[in-house]
């Protein structure tokens, strides 16, 4: 696949993604209990202010009677032209506020996915080692636990060990050095597990090839063996995983973030549903859903990188 | 959502005699479950009737589990919670299955422009966290049951297909399929046949991970309060309300976290043995 057919590919999903997000949002505001029209003019002129003037000139201004379809349109052109309004709570411009979020969700998920590579990483190329020795049944048992753990209670008990009984932590908040500590390792230990599967499989297919055995014959150390010729080529084979995992990670990043208050799109997306503050949840779904085909996007950029030979059959997304 | 990566050929390791019993422990945990989720609410009183006087009441024999902060029977909640996430989520992986399946094989069979609209619907798909959609959708309206179903269905169909798609597709072009349409076997004897028996067992090991997808979405809703509203009682839910008294009443929260586990880790344990 050349990089520009697969970019081509990707730029269509994410026109894909964007309008079924759009239009999943527009269901939700045709679906609103209460009268559109006078929840906005609440939202601009106070509760107290409300009346029926005030509603009609912002059903004719928004054009509120127009059929559904046009409406639509209407979403979606505004949508192109990235015109996303101001937030109904704070009144801020929803692009401010959804780039201060999507910062906070960054930083957390790169965080978090950095220290699952490590972990995940370290503990799939140690099993490998030994296949069926020790460290592979312990693994075993840590990938099927991880598994089995959602993102929420692993970070309750994170929460109840470190912060309510050894005090090490704060549980909450945004903000400061150790705020992201708890946050990114629930995250990332949720992560770890199937990035050590994976990385073990690899690393354990790599190591009986016969260019390992090759590179074994012409006398490197092993240490030298695992650099050049394992490292690599194990890559090729985790790298595409990653894109799967991004999945996860937003997904996780959704209930980590709201439950530790860390100030990122998942919590505002939340926050957004709860309290119907239409903007910023089309903006941050959108914003999520787009975060992932950009993930995809480098995965796939990283894996023709790695490993430049043309493919026939596609990479799994 | 993990289930296409869980697919991933993994090395046999355990030995056969060990995960037979693992496989037969899980399941007989299972049942205990359903048992107690389909039995529990006919036996046990309302899990609505609060009374106030029974506050944080310790368990005892006549409340196995205690009462909560309304006074209300823990083990009673607990049933209706078990059985409120087992049938919407067999709900859901039915729903899901059957319609990710069809649009599989149709996919595989007609292939041409059929096959490339199904496929960039399901690209668009794949690129959505299935957590998404179902919050998206459970803000349709609140705590309602079938915006749930619905959002998880949809969630999760686009798995069947892409893994029904592949692997009818290699089916359908086999020599196999080829002889029998020579001899105008029909395209029922070629489901029945060979279609059938080549997709079961992925097929089952999807609809025992989306079990778990499922259950462990509506009680992450539940746990950020999206999804189900109170006083339905719910796993995530029990276990985000029971967790200020956790320091006075643990078995409060933890029933609810053992429930949802042992869920969790039966229908993976069916699974890991499924591709042995």
């Amino acid at each position: 696949m050349s990089l520009g057919r697969l970019l081509a590919g990707r730029a269509l999903q994410a026109v894909g993604v964007a309008v079924v997000v759009s239009a999943l949002c527009f269901l939700v505001v045709l679906r609103l209990p209460g009268d559109i029209a006078y929840r906005i003019a609440a939202g601009r002129y106070g509760y107290d202010l409300v009346d029926a003037q005030a509603a009609d000139g912002i059903r004719a201004e928004l054009g509120l009677d127009d059929p559904a379809w046009q409406r639509f349109g209407q979403w979606l052109s505004d949508l192109v032209r990235l015109d996303f309004g101001d937030s109904l709570v704070t009144h801020r411009p929803v692009l401010q506020e959804v780039g201060y979020y999507l910062a906070g969700t960054l930083q957390l998920a790169g965080a978090a996915l950095l220290l699952a590579i490590v972990i995940g990483g370290a503990a799939g190329t140690l099993a490998a080692q030994r296949p069926g020795g020790v460290v592979d049944r312990v693994t075993d048992v840590w990938i099927a636990t991880v598994r089995a753990l959602p993102p929420f209670l692993l970070g309750l008990l994170l929460v109840l060990l470190l912060s309510v009984h050894l005090g090490l932590l704060p549980a909450v908040g945004h903000g400061g050095s150790t705020t992201i500590v708890l946050p990114a390792v629930t995250l990332a230990i949720g992560l770890s597990g199937l990035i050590a599967r994976v990385t073990r499989d690899a690393v354990v297919e790599v190591r009986g090839s016969d260019y390992v055995r090759f590179a074994r014959t012409k006398g490197l150390t092993e240490r030298l063996v695992l650099a050049r010729h394992v490292a690599r080529n194990a890559a090729t084979l985790v790298v595409p995983y990653l894109g799967v995992q991004a999945v996860v990670l937003v997904e996780g990043v959704v209930v980590v973030e709201s439950l530790f208050s860390w100030q990122g799109l998942g919590h505002a997306l939340v926050h957004a549903v709860f309290w119907r503050d239409i903007p910023v949840l089309q903006a941050s779904a959108l914003v999520l859903a787009l975060l992932i085909v950009a993930v995809n996007t480098l995965v796939d950029v990283a894996v023709l990188w790695l490993d430049p030979r043309p493919r026939r059959s596609e990479v799994a997304a | 959502m993990t289930a296409i990566l869980d697919l991933a050929p993994t090395t046999q390791r355990r030995g056969r005699r060990t995960a037979g019993l693992a496989r037969r422990l899980c399941a007989g945990v299972l049942v205990a479950l359903v048992l107690f989720a389909l039995v529990g609410p006919f036996v046990l009183g309302d899990p609505a009737a609060q009374s106030l006087d029974r506050f944080l009441e310790a368990p005892s024999l006549a409340e196995p589990l205690g009462r909560d902060d309304y006074g209300r029977s823990v083990v009673s909640r607990l049933a209706h919670a078990t059985r409120l996430s087992l049938v919407l989520a067999a709900l859901c992986v039915a729903t899901a299955l059957v319609i990710g399946t069809a649009s599989g094989v149709l996919a595989a069979w007609r292939g041409g422009w059929v096959d490339a609209v199904l496929r960039s619907v399901s690209e668009v798909f794949v690129a959505l966290p299935a957590l998404l959609i179902v919050l998206l959708v459970a803000a349709l309206s609140d705590g309602d049951l079938w915006t749930l179903y619905v959002g998880l269905a949809v969630a999760q169909w686009v798995e069947y297909f892409r893994v029904v798609r592949a692997r009818a597709a290699l089916v359908l072009g086999s020599p196999a399929v080829e002889v029998a349409g020579l001899l105008r076997l029909g395209p029922w004897h070629v489901v029945r046949r060979h279609l059938w028996p080549e997709l079961r067992p992925a097929l089952t090991t999807l609809a025992s991970l989306g079990m778990v997808t499922s259950i462990l979405a509506m009680s992450t809703l539940g746990f950020v309060k999206v999804g189900l509203e109170p006083p339905r009682a719910e796993l995530g839910l029990m276990i985000t309300e029971s967790f200020p008294y956790y320091d006075v009443a643990p078995w409060m929260s933890l029933a609810p976290v053992a429930v949802l586990f042992l869920l969790t880790v039966c229908f993976l344990g069916l699974r890991r043995t499924e591709d042995a």
